[in-house]
C-alpha cells in the first residue's frame, strides 16, 4: 500500500473510533435534553450554552467518585465486565461504511474502517460478545438483583437476536452478499431497501431496541425489581463504562439500521450532486466532496435513529419479562420467518415487493375485524342503555 | 344506583388485531410526545427569573420603625398570643428619657424573638397588632438557614434598617403613610 493511502486509511480509522466516541458522548446529552423537551422542561443548561459541557462534567464527576469493589466480588471479573462492554461496543463500527470512497493520488480509499466480506455477520457476532460484558459483570458483583439483571439480559439478548437474524436473511436473500459496503451500494440513489422490506426494518428496529437494552426492553436495569440490575454493584468509572457502551452501542445500531435499510450514504439526486461538483472542482476536489455530502447525509440518518431511540424511550413504559419473551419469540420470529418465505418467493417471481403483500394483509384483517368489533360494542351499548 | 356521573363503565370486550399489534398504539403515542417536544416551556429560570408574588403573600417579618426612625412597637404581647403557633416571644422594657428618638412610646420590646420553626406564616400577629408594627413582608421570603441558632430571630434581624425600608407599613390600612 502506497504511503499516502496508508496515511489517509489510518485517518479515517482513527475519525470513525473518534467520532463514534464523541457521538455516544453527546448522545448522553442529546438524551436528557430530549427527555427533557418531551416532558415539557428545558433540560441542562447550565454547564456551557446549551448546557453542552454538560457530558464533560458529568464524566468529571465519574472520575472523582469512589471507586468501589465489593469484598465477596470476583476482582477481576468485575473489571473484565465494563471493559469488555467498552471494547465490544467499540468494536462494530469498524465495519460501517461510512462514506464512498476518497480520491488520494489516484487511488481509491474506502471510507470505512475495513470491508470485510462478511459484514454483517461480524457486526452479529460482535454483538453477541456484548453480552459478556453484562454477564460477567452481574456474576462479578456477587448479588443477587445484579445476576438476575444480568441473566434477564443474556436471555433478552439470546431470544431477540434470532428475530434479528431472520429479518437479516431477507435483506441477504435481495442483496446476495454479507458485506455492508456492496449492500449499500445495491442501494444507489433512492433503491432503499426500507420500500422492499417494511416488514423486515419493524423486525430489525424492535430487536435493535432489545440489544441495545432501550426502554421498552430495559428490563435489565429495571429499576423496580432489580435496583440498578446488572450494574448495582457498580460506581464511579466504571458504571461510566457501562453506561457509556450503551450509548456507543445505541449509534453502532443506529448506523447499521441506517446501511441496512435507509440507504446508508445515498440519497436521491447524488449522481447529480457527484457530476456537477466534478464539473465544478475536478475529478480529485469533486469526488471527495461528493463522499463527504454522503458522509453527511449518513450522519443525518444515524442522528435521526439515535433521536427515534430517544423518542421511543420517554413514550413508551417498560415490557413485563413474559410479555417481554411471548413478542420475541411468538411474534417477531415467526413475522420474520414469514417474511423470509414471502422474500424467497418474490425473489422466484421476479419482485422484490412481495413483502408488502404482508403489511396489506395485515391491514386488511386488522381494519375488517375493528369494523365488527367497532358493531359488537356499539350494540352492546345500546343494551346497557335499555 | 349511581352516585356521581364520573364513573365509567370499563370496556372489558376482547382488544382487536389492531390493538394487539402495538404499533398503531405506538405510533399515535409517539405522536402525543412529539407534540410536547415543541410545546412552549413553563420553566421558570429561578435565580435570574422570578415568579411574581401573589398581593396577599405573607413573607418574612419586620418590625416596623416610624417616619422618624423610632420603633413602632410597645411590647403590648397582643401579637403573642394571637400567635397560634406560639413563635413569639418578648420582653418589655422602660424608655428612659433621652431615648425617645428610638421608641415611639414609653413602653418597648427590649427583647423580640420570633422562632422560625413554629411560625407558620398566618399573618394574625399582623392582624393583632394595635400600632401596625408587625407586618408580614409580601416580597420577602424568610431565609433558609443551616443551623439550630439561626432559628430564631431577633431585633437585629427583624426590625428594618432606616436605609433599607420594608415595602409594606401602616399605609396597608389607613392608605396614609404616618
Amino acid at each position: 500500500m502506497e504511503l499516502s493511502v496508508f496515511i489517509v486509511k489510518s485517518i479515517i480509522i482513527l475519525a470513525v473510533f473518534g467520532v463514534s466516541l464523541l457521538i455516544a458522548t453527546y448522545s448522553t446529552w442529546a438524551e436528557r435534553k430530549i427527555a427533557a423537551f418531551l416532558q415539557d422542561r428545558p433540560g441542562p443548561n447550565r454547564a456551557g450554552i446549551f448546557g453542552l459541557l454538560q457530558p464533560i462534567a458529568d464524566a468529571g464527576k465519574m472520575f472523582f467518585k469512589e471507586d468501589f469493589i465489593p469484598r465477596q466480588a470476583n476482582k477481576w471479573l468485575f473489571i473484565a465486565g465494563p471493559s469488555l462492554a467498552m471494547l465490544t461496543a467499540c468494536m462494530t463500527s469498524a465495519v460501517v461504511p461510512f462514506g464512498d470512497t476518497v480520491l488520494v493520488n489516484g487511488a481509491e480509499v474506502t471510507v470505512q474502517g475495513i470491508d470485510i466480506n462478511i459484514g454483517i455477520l461480524y457486526v452479529f457476532g460482535v454483538v453477541s460478545l456484548g453480552v459478556y460484558g453484562v454477564m460477567i459483570g452481574g456474576w462479578a458483583s456477587n448479588n443477587k438483583f445484579s445476576l438476575l439483571g444480568a441473566i434477564r439480559a443474556a436471555s433478552q439478548n439470546i431470544s431477540y437476536e434470532l428475530a434479528m437474524g431472520l429479518s437479516i436473511i431477507a435483506i441477504l436473500m435481495m442483496s446476495g452478499s454479507l458485506s455492508l459496503r456492496t449492500i449499500v451500494e445495491q442501494q444507489h440513489g433512492m433503491n432503499w431497501n426500507i420500500f422492499f422490506q417494511p416488514v423486515g426494518f419493524i423486525i430489525f428496529l424492535t430487536c435493535a431496541f432489545a440489544e441495545c437494552n432501550r426502554t421498552p426492553f430495559d428490563l435489565p436495569e429495571c429499576e423496580t425489581e432489580l435496583i440498578g440490575g446488572y450494574h448495582t454493584e457498580y460506581s464511579s468509572m466504571k458504571l461510566g463504562f457501562y453506561l457509556f457502551a450503551e450509548y456507543i452501542n445505541m449509534f453502532v445500531s443506529s448506523a447499521v439500521i441506517a446501511v441496512l435499510y435507509f440507504g446508508g450514504y445515498n440519497y436521491p439526486g447524488m449522481d447529480w450532486v457527484r457530476e456537477s461538483l466534478i464539473g465544478g472542482l475536478g475529478l480529485n476536489w469533486g469526488h471527495n466532496l461528493a463522499t463527504l455530502v454522503g458522509t453527511m447525509v449518513f450522519f443525518g440518518k444515524i442522528f435521526f435513529f439515535i433521536f427515534f431511540f430517544m423518542w421511543v424511550r420517554w413514550t413508551l413504559p417498560r415490557f413485563r419479562y413474559d410479555q417481554l419473551m411471548n413478542l420475541g419469540w411468538k411474534g417477531l420470529i415467526p413475522l420474520a420467518i414469514l417474511n423470509v418465505v414471502l422474500t424467497g418467493a418474490g425473489l422466484l417471481a421476479g419482485t422484490r415487493l412481495l413483502s408488502w403483500v404482508l403489511i396489506l394483509g395485515v391491514v386488511l384483517v386488522a381494519t375488517i375485524q375493528a369494523g365488527t368489533a367497532r358493531k359488537r360494542t356499539v350494540a352492546a351499548g345500546r343494551l346497557s342503555k335499555v | 344506583m349511581k352516585l356521581t356521573n364520573r364513573s365509567r363503565k370499563t370496556d372489558k370486550s376482547p382488544m382487536t388485531i389492531a390493538e394487539r399489534l402495538y404499533l398503531p398504539a405506538i405510533a399515535s403515542g409517539l405522536g402525543t410526545t412529539i407534540k410536547h417536544f415543541f410545546q412552549k416551556k413553563p420553566t421558570i429560570q429561578y435565580p435570574e427569573q422570578k415568579r411574581e408574588f401573589s398581593p396577599v403573600f405573607r413573607g418574612l417579618h419586620v418590625l416596623k420603625r416610624d417616619e422618624q426612625g423610632r420603633e413602632r412597637c410597645t411590647a403590648c404581647g397582643l401579637c403573642a398570643v394571637a400567635c397560634p403557633a406560639e413563635a413569639i416571644t418578648m420582653i418589655a422594657g422602660e424608655r428612659e428619657p433621652g431615648q425617645e428618638h428610638l421608641y415611639r412610646e414609653e413602653k418597648y420590646a427590649e427583647v423580640y424573638e420570633i422562632n422560625m420553626l413554629r411560625c407558620i406564616f398566618c399573618g394574625l400577629c399582623e392582624e393583632a397588632c394595635p400600632k401596625a408594627a408587625i407586618f408580614l413582608q409580601p416580597d420577602k421570603i424568610a431565609p433558609a438557614f443551616y443551623e439550630r441558632d439561626e432559628v430564631i430571630f431577633g431585633k437585629d434581624r427583624l426590625v428594618e434598617k432606616m436605609d433599607d425600608r420594608a415595602s409594606v407599613g401602616i399605609e396597608k390600612y389607613t392608605g396614609v403613610k404616618s
